[in-house]
C-alpha cells in the first residue's frame, strides 16, 4: 500500500518541485529553486478565467448529470421492463467509448443541428458534451444505493397516507443523497479534467482549463507556471474529496 | 508552423502586459473585439475554420493552399492594408500565399527548420542533413523529426540535392516515384528515431535531456535551450531547409470584414509587428518591424533581412495534384502525403 | 411537514391528483423518468454516432477537402486492407490489455489493503488518497512522467543505486503512463466490491481449513471478479482511445487514437472509418464483461 501511494504520488510530487526549478524545460536534477513561476501563476488572468470556465462547464455538467442519472437509476432499478439493460449499456458507452470519437461525433451533430438552428459552439456545448459522459457516474452512485435500499420505507411511508412525490422528498431522496454526493463529485471530477471531448466542443472564446493547460504546456515560456496550477489544484482538491468522505454514509468513495 | 485563430499570449503577467499585449489596444482602438482560439496543429485550424466562426486566420504554408481551395479564405485587397507596402518583397506573390497573382493574406512572419544537434554528442559538427537520414544509425534511438506530413518535404529536398536522377525540382511537387523515395528514406530514418516532436517544450525538453542528440528545430527552440544552458547548435545546412512564412488570411464567411482588415493592419504594423515576432520566436515581416524589437540583436538572430539566407529556404507549401513546379497535373496531394506519414510511422 | 400544511388548497389537489394518477400508473411514471434521460443518450448522443458512422461511406474532395457525400466503402477497405492500420490496431490492443492487466495487479493488493486490512478511519484517508490525484490535471501528470522517463531524468536517477534505468519513451513508456493515469479507476471498483465481502465467508473458509491462498482463489477471487472486470472497463476503453499521453511519452509509437487525430481534420470519412475499430473493439468487450455481471458492479 505504502509502495503504491509512494508511486501515485511520485510525480504530483515532481510536478510540486517543478513549479520551482529554476529550468524551463524541466531538466532534472533542477539547476537552481526560484518562486518566479508562483508570482507569474498568482498573477495569470488566462490561468484564473480558464479555472472559472471549467468550474462554470463542470457545474453545468454535474447538474444535468444529477437530473438525468438519478432518473435513469430509478427507471432501471425500479421497474421491469422491455430494453432495461439496453439503457444500462447506453449509459455506459459515452465513458467507454474513447473521448475523440465522441468528440468529433458530437462536433459532427452540433454543427449540422445546432448551426442551422443559430446556436454557435461555445460554453454550452461543453456542457453538454461533458454531461453525457457524466451521467454514468451518478447513475452507478445511484443505482448501487438503491439496491441496498429496502423498499419497506418507502411502502411505509405510502401506507401512511403521503403521495409519490412526498415519499420521495422525505423518504427516498435523503437515502440516497450521499450517493447523490459522490456521484455529483466524481461527475464534476470527469468533467474538470476533460480535455478531448471539450477541444471539438468548445466554441471561440472558450477555455477550460486542461485546454488552457495543454495549450501553455507546449510553450517552455509558459510551461512552468501550469506546473503551478497543478500543483495548486492538487492542493485545493483535497478539500471536496475529503469533505465528500466525511458527509457521506458509505465509506466506499463512490462509483466510477 | 503551429497556428493561431486570432492571437494572443495566454497569460501575460501585469508586467508583461505591456510588452505582450496586441490585443487589448487594439480593441481599444477599433472598437473590434477579438476572441482568440488556438489551434494545435495546422490541420486543426483548417477545420476551425471551416466552422466559419473565425473572421481571421493565421496559417502557415502547409495549410493556406488548402484553405484557399476549399473557398474558406478571401482573396486580400491589399491595397487596403497600408503596412504591406513595407514586408519583405521576397515574401509577396509566393505559391504558398497567393493563386495567379491575388494575394490571399498578409504575411507576417518566417522561419526555417534548422538541424539542431547536442554538441558533445554528435561530432564531428554536421553541416548537412546526412546525419539524420543515410549517417542517422550512428545516432540511434535518438534522432527527431518534425511531427507533420509535411517532413515529407524535408526528405525530398534532401534528395533533391543527393540524387538528381530522381528529377525533384520542387520538395512540394513529388510524383508517385518520387514520394516513394522520399518515403523509404523516412522508413529507414523511422529504426533511428526517437521521438517525433510537434511543439516547443516537448523539442527543448529531450534536447536538454539528451534523449535527442539530432534532428530538426526552430530557432526560437535553439536559443530557448541554449539560455537553459543546454550544449546545443543550430545551423541551416548545406542543402537548404524547409521553413515556413504565416500569413494572415480572412474568412470568406467573415462576420466583420472591416475588423478583420484593420486586425492584419495592425499585426503587421512595425511595432506590433516586432512584438509578435519576438513572442513566438519568428523573423518579422514587416521591415520597420527591426527597429522596434526589444532585444537590438533580435533581427541578426533571426536573420529578418538576410536575403541570403531565405535564399536557401524552401517555404512549406501545400502539395497538390497540379504539380507547383508546373509539371501538369501527375503529383501527389497533401491526402497521399498524410497516408505516407502514417504508413511511415507505421 | 410545515409546507404541506401552508401549500394552497387548489394546487396541492392537482399535485396530489398528479400523484395519484402516477402512483396507479406504472408505465406513466416509468416513460416520464426515462423520457429526458434517453433523449439526451439516444438522440444526442447515439444520434451523433450515427452521423459519424454515416460519414464514413462518404469521402473527400481531392482539391479542396470539402466532405463530398457520395456513398462508397472506400474509408473501409482502406482501414481493413491497408497493413500500416492493422499494425496499429494491434498494438493499440496490446497495449490497453497490458494497460489492464498492470492496473489489476496493482490495484488488487491496494484496494486489499484499504478494504480488509486499514482501520476504518484510516481506511477513508486512503480513499481520499486515491482519489485526490483524479483532481490533477491528466496533461500534467503525463508530463511529469516525461520528466521521470527521460535520459537521466527521475527513474534513473534514483533507480541508479539498484541498477534500474528507464525504459526511454516508447511503447513501455505508453504502458507505464496509462496504468498509472486509470489506476484509481481500478482501485475503486474493486475497493467497493471487497468492502461489499460478507466477513463470514471469509470465516467460514477459514473454518473449514482452507489456507490464505485457498480462501483467495475459491472465495475471494469469484466474489470479485466483476469487480475487476468493471475497472477493467474503464483501463482498458480509456487506453484503447487515449492519444495525448502517447504523444507526450510515446516517442513514436502511433496508436488508434493518434491515427484517428491525425485524419480528424483532413479527412473526416477515413477517420470516422478508423473510429469504428475501437469501438467495435470496446462493444464487444463491454459484451464480454456483461456475461460476469461487471456492468452492475462499475
Amino acid at each position: 500500500m505504502a509502495a503504491g501511494l509512494a508511486v501515485i504520488y511520485l510525480p504530483l510530487l515532481l510536478v510540486l518541485i517543478n513549479s520551482l526549478n529554476r529550468d524551463r524545460s524541466f531538466a532534472w536534477p533542477p539547476t537552481g529553486l526560484t518562486t518566479e513561476w508562483w508570482a507569474r501563476a498568482w498573477q495569470s488572468e488566462g490561468a484564473r478565467s480558464a479555472l472559472l470556465t471549467s468550474l462554470r462547464a463542470g457545474a453545468g455538467a454535474t447538474l444535468v448529470a444529477l437530473v438525468l442519472g438519478t432518473m435513469t437509476a430509478f427507471a432501471v432499478q425500479r421497474y421491469r421492463f422491455f430494453g432495461r439493460h439496453a439503457v444500462s449499456f447506453v449509459v455506459i458507452l459515452p465513458i467507454a467509448l474513447p473521448g475523440i470519437v465522441s468528440g468529433i461525433a458530437l462536433n459532427a451533430a452540433f454543427r449540422t443541428v445546432l448551426g442551422p438552428a443559430g446556436i454557435g459552439f461555445g460554453l454550452l456545448t461543453v456542457v453538454i458534451g461533458h454531461a453525457t459522459f457524466c451521467i454514468v457516474v451518478v447513475f452507478n452512485n445511484v443505482i448501487a444505493r438503491l439496491r441496498r435500499l429496502s423498499p419497506s420505507a418507502e411502502e411505509a411511508s405510502a401506507d401512511l397516507g403521503a403521495d409519490s412525490f412526498q415519499t420521495f422528498r422525505y423518504v427516498t431522496l435523503p437515502a440516497v443523497r450521499a450517493a447523490l454526493l459522490a456521484g455529483g463529485l466524481l461527475a464534476f471530477a470527469l468533467s474538470f479534467d476533460e480535455i478531448v471531448v471539450t477541444t471539438f466542443t468548445a466554441g471561440p472564446g472558450v477555455q477550460t482549463l486542461p485546454l488552457w493547460i495543454y495549450a501553455n504546456l507546449a510553450r517552455p515560456n509558459q510551461a512552468p507556471v501550469v506546473n503551478v496550477v497543478a500543483a495548486v489544484l492538487v492542493l485545493l482538491s483535497v478539500i471536496p474529496v475529503y469533505l465528500a468522505q466525511r458527509l457521506s454514509a458509505d465509506t466506499a468513495g463512490g462509483r466510477l | 508552423m503551429e497556428r493561431l485563430v486570432p492571437v494572443a499570449p495566454q497569460n501575460p503577467t501585469a508586467k508583461d502586459r505591456a510588452r505582450v499585449d496586441w490585443v487589448h489596444p487594439f480593441e481599444q482602438q477599433t472598437g473590434c473585439k477579438v476572441n482568440t482560439k488556438i489551434a494545435g496543429t495546422s490541420d486543426e485550424m483548417v477545420s476551425l475554420m471551416k466552422t466559419g466562426q473565425y473572421d481571421a486566420v493565421s496559417a502557415s504554408g502547409d495549410a493556406t493552399l488548402r484553405l484557399i481551395a476549399a473557398g474558406d479564405v478571401a482573396p486580400v485587397n491589399t491595397g487596403l492594408v497600408p503596412n504591406y507596402a513595407d514586408i519583405y518583397p521576397g515574401l509577396k506573390n509566393q505559391p504558398w500565399n497567393s493563386v495567379d497573382g491575388r494575394m490571399y493574406g498578409i504575411p507576417h512572419g518566417r522561419g526555417a527548420n534548422l538541424l539542431m544537434y547536442r554538441t558533445d554528442k554528435v561530432s564531428p559538427a554536421p553541416d548537412s542533413w546526412s546525419v539524420v537520414f543515410d549517417g542517422a544509425s550512428a545516432y540511434s534511438g535518438h534522432v527527431t523529426a518534425y511531427d507533420s506530413p509535411i517532413y515529407i518535404a524535408d526528405a525530398a529536398l534532401y534528395l533533391m540535392k543527393t540524387r538528381p536522377e530522381l528529377g525533384i525540382k520542387n520538395p512540394y511537387a513529388l510524383d508517385d516515384a518520387q514520394l516513394k523515395a522520399a518515403v523509404d528514406l523516412l522508413k529507414t530514418q523511422h529504426q533511428a528515431i526517437g521521438e517525433y516532436w510537434s511543439d516547443y517544450q516537448k523539442s527543448e525538453n529531450s534536447f536538454k535531456t539528451g534523449d535527442t542528440v539530432v534532428g530538426t528545430t526552430w530557432q526560437v527552440i535553439a536559443n530557448m535551450a541554449q539560455t537553459d544552458q543546454a550544449p546545443v547548435q543550430a545551423v541551416l545546412p548545406k542543402e537548404g531547409a524547409t521553413g515556413w512564412s504565416d500569413t494572415w488570411m480572412v474568412s470568406s464567411k467573415a462576420a466583420h470584414p472591416d475588423c478583420a482588415y484593420q486586425w492584419m493592419n495592425w499585426i503587421v504594423s512595425p511595432k506590433v509587428n516586432a512584438q509578435v515576432a519576438q513572442w513566438f520566436g519568428e523573423a518579422p515581416s514587416n521591415a520597420k518591424a527591426c527597429d522596434q524589437t526589444t532585444d537590438k540583436n533580435f533581427c541578426t538572430t533571426f536573420h529578418a533581412a538576410d536575403d541570403a539566407y531565405w535564399k536557401n529556404v524552401y517555404y512549406w507549401t501545400t502539395p497538390i495534384k497540379n504539380c507547383l513546379d508546373g509539371r501538369g497535373a501527375t503529383c501527389t496531394d497533401y491526402a497521399a502525403w498524410t497516408a505516407a506519414w502514417t504508413e511511415i510511422k507505421g | 411537514m410545515a409546507t404541506d400544511v401552508a401549500a394552497p388548497p387548489v394546487r396541492r389537489g392537482v399535485v396530489r391528483r398528479a400523484a395519484a394518477v402516477l402512483h396507479r400508473h406504472a408505465g406513466l411514471r416509468l416513460t416520464l423518468l426515462l423520457a429526458a434521460p434517453m433523449a439526451w443518450l439516444v438522440l444526442a448522443y447515439l444520434g451523433s454516432l450515427a452521423v459519424l458512422f454515416l460519414s464514413a461511406f462518404w469521402t473527400v474532395d481531392d482539391f479542396t477537402y470539402n466532405i463530398v457525400r457520395v456513398w462508397n466503402t472506400a474509408n473501409f477497405s482502406t482501414v481493413f486492407t491497408e497493413p500500416v492500420y492493422r499494425t496499429i490496431a494491434l498494438r493499440t490492443l496490446g497495449i490497453a490489455a497490458a494497460v489492464t492487466v498492470v492496473d489489476a495487479v496493482v490495484a488488487f493488493p491496494m484496494a486489499f489493503y484499504m478494504a480488509r486490512i486499514a482501520r476504518p478511519r484510516t481506511r477513508k484517508l486512503l480513499v481520499v488518497a486515491v482519489l485526490t490525484p483524479l483532481w490533477a490535471s491528466y496533461l500534467v501528470k503525463a508530463y511529469a512522467w516525461r520528466v521521470i522517463l527521460s535520459q537521466g531524468g527521475v527513474l534513473d536517477w534514483l533507480g541508479k543505486p539498484v541498477g534500474i534505468s528507464s525504459p526511454g519513451y516508447g511503447t513501455a513508456a505508453v504502458v507505464i503512463v496509462l496504468a498509472y493515469l486509470w489506476l484509481p479507476y481500478m482501485i475503486l471498483p474493486i475497493y467497493a466490491g471487497l468492502e461489499n465481502l460478507p466477513a463470514n465467508l471469509l470465516d467460514a473458509s477459514a473454518d473449514l481449513g482452507a489456507g490464505a491462498g485457498r480462501t483467495f482463489r475459491s472465495v475471494v477471487l469469484p466474489l470479485v471478479l466483476p469487480s475487476v472486470f468493471a475497472g477493467s472497463v474503464f483501463t482498458f476503453s480509456l487506453s484503447l482511445g487515449d492519444y495525448i499521453a502517447v504523444q507526450i511519452v510515446g516517442g513514436k509509437t502511433q496508436m488508434l487514437g493518434t491515427a484517428i487525430a491525425d485524419n480528424v481534420t483532413l479527412d473526416l470519412p477515413l477517420a470516422a472509418a478508423l473510429s469504428c475499430v475501437p469501438v467495435a473493439m470496446i462493444i464487444g468487450y463491454l459484451l464480454a464483461v456483461r456475461r460476469t455481471g461487471a456492468l452492475d458492479s462499475l
